[in-house]
């Protein structure tokens, strides 16, 4: 038997934790982890964030991020324990044996450098290749990745090429020196899902042509279940279980897994359109100081109680209609009907009324509040600002605020930094419900957080959408929450509607070519989704 | 048009509106002072009319508005005038005095500019052990120190025990390039400690908060050793900020090198101030005071340009 490429055993990783008012102490974040990777081989390591996947994926380059250290264990590569190499073997290691694809490609490319030099560097500092060997190898990598002018694309700057071709730039910069492993750190997690689906094409690709290890690294397992062989499932630092790709996905042993799999539990009846509370119509917009309209005749309606979802990628104009409807953007032409009064364009002028009606929950929760304010004073305010209210009534209703979404006793007093990404949430939540709204615009309110956390989070607002009778103008690029929460929904490309009606219809063939796109390019947790979807587009451009 | 071209363009422009503001600004200042230079020369024992006499001649007896814009298109032809105490033309005067400060300020610069940045690598490279806390602590107590006082200490060492300098740091033309560096290395030393440690710390922290970003990890995961990441990766990024202060620390090698000069009697712009001051030679202050502001406008231009030229976004548009 051959030993394999990777071999980690018992592996424990460290770090020293700074927490505010305490003295610093270590912790443990990976507690004794066991796995192989043999060559050639695709090893999936999943988990919610903070399960230690990708400290386990960097320390099999020895390296850990920030003050993270590997306290014990070992890392053999092609035989040899990279923690207890000296730092000069480790060097001739990384870059060369074992290489690296981060999540943010814009990030991790230097801004100041071209790309051919970035993508050669490694292979030629390493004494891998010649530097015009390099060169030719990435050429021949970028055609291999769909580049777009592979022979040239190398002299551009980073910031000259769009978000999915840099992660495919990043792609080639960990295959060009030719290494044994490839650690992908959720490459395709911060591109747009029809992005998403031709850079994990053409990963998967090239993983397979140059027979190249990889550890595949997500939250998604429906992603990682097209390209791995093998599936890890952490949770807090442990696995909880190890399996082939399609035992994990088809019959998970662990109950954590099956709560993975299963994701997405909610249904959710949809309701018929009454009387709107919101009506958007023929919004146009363009921003201050440039010459091109983000938003185009922008109509939709919104029913009291119910949800309109907004979908569509980065840049197709949803969170630019959220600033139009609450006044931060005043639309250029067009008119937005709320309640039945005609709201005012700008911000500034609209009644206090107005502006109570109307509440917002943003993505990241931690910027939306004041760190340096307790729980019960972030809800406090609005009860105050809007009702007046003091003291024992006051404190009264925050408790009921905090009882609604399920936090109870003893939040009132704590800050934001000692909460969860989740609780955070709801606190926010709590602070648009304290001013009775009638509609909360969410934008990207569970993008942020990990799938079991944003299913209670849309659980929670399904049901204080019941008790309150509040409308939800829901914005997300996400189909999977569209599906379980709208009532009807909006689908925005390069600042129009693009398809407008009820879940029902709009979710219904035959679709446009744009919205067809999008849902067909939503991962499904089954094995060999990914060739169906290619194959199936290049019959469709065949045929065309 | 290249925007980099139209970013250029309105740097200059908006130096060229500075500078006349600055010569408004010094003109007026000299104005509000009590007396003028008819005053001046005759003393305090001149009639009043005397002094009536004495600036119609000179001219005083004009409008300010009108004296200011004489004063204006003269500078702008290179007239400078004339000192009121010898009568001489400031121009030629200035122009040997300004040789004179650049020529110390310029091998202060090649001295202090690359020691800077090299100290700054290295602080970050040992960050928080002892390199770091050497360099820190050494630079920053040389900045604490009064240059004047620096100046007395190293004069005292170098020059009156050990002989290895002189404390005059008297220069003439003829003179070897070797004997003119001997005769300058004790203000050069002075000048070099005053703007060492500002340089130094600002290259470190402009260095350290690139050091922070995802691409330096990718640098390290390439297997590249500390020092090529941060020469290679980091500095590029860190040249805006580094080249500001750095043109700062220039401006303030040639505009504030009065002290040193008089410590070690040197004939330079700064000599020339303040013996005009002393004087009260007002056409030699404003001379001095515009050309001061000169070079403060343009060594920021050049940071400016600069730090536009190292934005890879600015150079290589979509």
């Amino acid at each position: 038997m051959t030993t394999p490429l990777l071999q980690v055993r018992g592996l424990k990783i460290g770090a020293t934790v700074y927490p505010p008012g305490e003295k610093p102490h270590d912790i443990e974040i990976v507690h004794g982890v066991d796995f192989d990777v043999e060559a050639g081989k695709v090893l999936g390591l999943i988990g919610e964030s903070g399960a230690g996947k990708s400290t386990i994926g960097l320390a099999s380059m020895a390296y850990g991020r920030g003050g993270v250290e590997l306290t014990g264990g070992e890392v053999m590569v092609n035989g040899r324990d990279v923690l207890q190499s000296s730092l000069r073997d480790i060097r001739r290691l990384r870059g060369a044996e074992v290489t690296y694809v981060s999540q943010s490609a814009a990030a991790s490319f230097n801004p100041a450098k071209r790309i051919m030099e970035q993508v050669i560097e490694a292979a030629v500092l390493q004494g891998k290749f010649s530097r015009s060997d390099a060169e030719d190898r990435a050429r021949a990598l970028f055609e291999k990745l769909g580049l777009p002018d592979p022979d040239s694309i190398g002299n551009r700057y980073p910031h000259q090429v769009s978000g999915g071709q840099l992660q495919r730039c990043m792609t080639a910069l960990a295959l060009c020196p030719e290494p044994d492993l490839v650690v992908f750190d959720e490459p395709t997690t911060a591109l747009d899902v029809t992005t998403q689906i031709d850079v994990l094409k053409a990963i998967k690709d090239a993983i397979r042509d140059t027979g190249v290890a990889a550890l595949y690294i997500t939250h998604d397992l429906a992603v990682v279940a097209q390209v791995a062989d093998h599936i890890m499932v952490l949770r807090q630092g442990e696995m909880v279980e190890y399996g082939t790709t399609d035992q994990i996905i088809n019959a998970p042993r662990e109950e954590y897994t099956q709560a993975l799999v299963s994701v997405r539990s909610i249904t959710h009846e949809e309701k018929q359109p009454t009387e709107p509370v919101l009506r958007v119509e023929n919004i146009t917009a363009r921003y201050a100081g440039t010459k091109f309209n983000v938003l185009h005749n922008v109509s939709v309606d919104l029913s009291p109680g119910q949800t309109l979802a907004v979908v569509g990628e980065s840049g197709s104009g949803k969170s630019t209609l959220a600033r139009v409807i609450t006044g931060l953007l005043p639309p250029g032409d067009g008119t937005i009907t709320f309640a039945g009064r005609r709201l005012s364009p700008d911000q500034p002028s609209r009644s206090l009324e107005d502006l109570r009606e109307l509440q917002m929950i943003y993505q990241m929760a931690d910027t939306a509040m004041n760190p340096r304010q307790t729980v019960g004073t972030i809800i406090g305010r609005p009860l105050e600002f809007y009702f007046g209210l003091k003291g024992k009534e006051k404190q009264e209703r925050i408790q009921e605020l905090l009882d609604e979404i399920e936090l109870g006793e003893g939040f009132q007093d704590r800050y934001p930094a000692e909460l969860s990404g989740g609780q955070k949430q709801r606190v926010c939540i709590a602070r648009a419900l304290a001013a009775k709204p009638k509609l909360i615009i969410c934008d990207e309110v569970t993008s942020a957080l990990d799938p079991l956390v944003a299913d209670g989070i849309l659980k929670l607002l399904l049901n204080l959408q019941k008790v309150e009778d509040v409308a939800y103008l829901f914005i997300t690029h996400d189909l999977a929450t569209v599906r379980a929460i709208a009532d009807s929904i909006a689908v925005m490309y390069q600042g129009r509607v693009q398809r407008y009606g009820s879940k029902s219809e709009v979710l219904t063939p035959p679709f446009d070519d744009y919205t067809d796109l999008l849902l067909s390019s939503v991962p499904e947790m089954k094995l060999g989704w990914l060739e169906e979807v290619i194959a199936h587009r290049k019959m469709e451009s065949a045929g065309n | 048009m290249h925007p980099v071209v139209t970013l250029v363009a309105q740097r200059l422009g908006l130096g060229l509106i500075l500078l006349f503001a600055a010569s408004a600004l010094i003109f007026g200042l000299t104005e509000i002072l009590p007396g003028d230079a008819a005053q001046a020369i005759l003393g305090q024992t001149a009639t009043p009319e005397n002094l009536a006499n004495l600036r119609a001649e000179m001219g005083l007896d004009r409008p300010a508005f009108t004296r200011y814009f004489e004063w204006l298109g003269g500078i702008m032809t290179g007239d400078l005038g004339n000192a009121l105490t010898n009568k001489l033309p400031i121009a030629d005067q200035i122009s040997r005095r300004m040789s004179a400060t650049l020529f110390l300020a310029f091998w202060a610069a090649i001295i202090s500019v690359p020691l800077a940045i090299l100290l700054g690598l290295i602080a970050v490279r040992y960050q928080n052990r002892w390199p770091d806390k050497l360099i820190s602590g050494v630079t920053l107590a040389s900045i604490s120190l009064p240059e004047f006082m620096i100046a007395y200490i190293l004069v005292f060492f170098f020059a009156v025990k050990l002989f290895w300098a002189p404390s005059f740091a008297s220069v003439s033309p003829g003179m070897p390039l070797l004997e003119q560096l001997h005769a300058i290395s004790l203000p050069v030393a002075v000048l070099t400690m005053v703007v060492l440690a500002h340089m130094m710390r600002m290259t470190r922290a402009a260095i350290l908060n690139v050091m922070q970003s995802a691409y330096i990890e990718t640098a390290e995961l390439k297997g590249l050793t500390t020092f090529t990441v941060i020469r290679k990766h980091a500095f590029p990024n860190a040249i805006a900020p580094i080249v500001n202060v750095v043109m700062i620390n220039l401006a303030y090698l040639v505009v504030g090198v009065v002290v040193v000069e008089v410590v070690f009697a040197y004939p330079g712009m700064g000599q020339y101030l303040v013996d005009a001051v002393v004087k009260r030679d007002v056409p030699v202050v404003l001379a001095c005071g515009v050309i001061f502001a000169a070079v403060y406008i343009i060594l920021n231009i050049v940071a400016d340009v600069v730090s536009i030229l190292a934005n890879p976004r600015l150079r290589h548009p979509k």
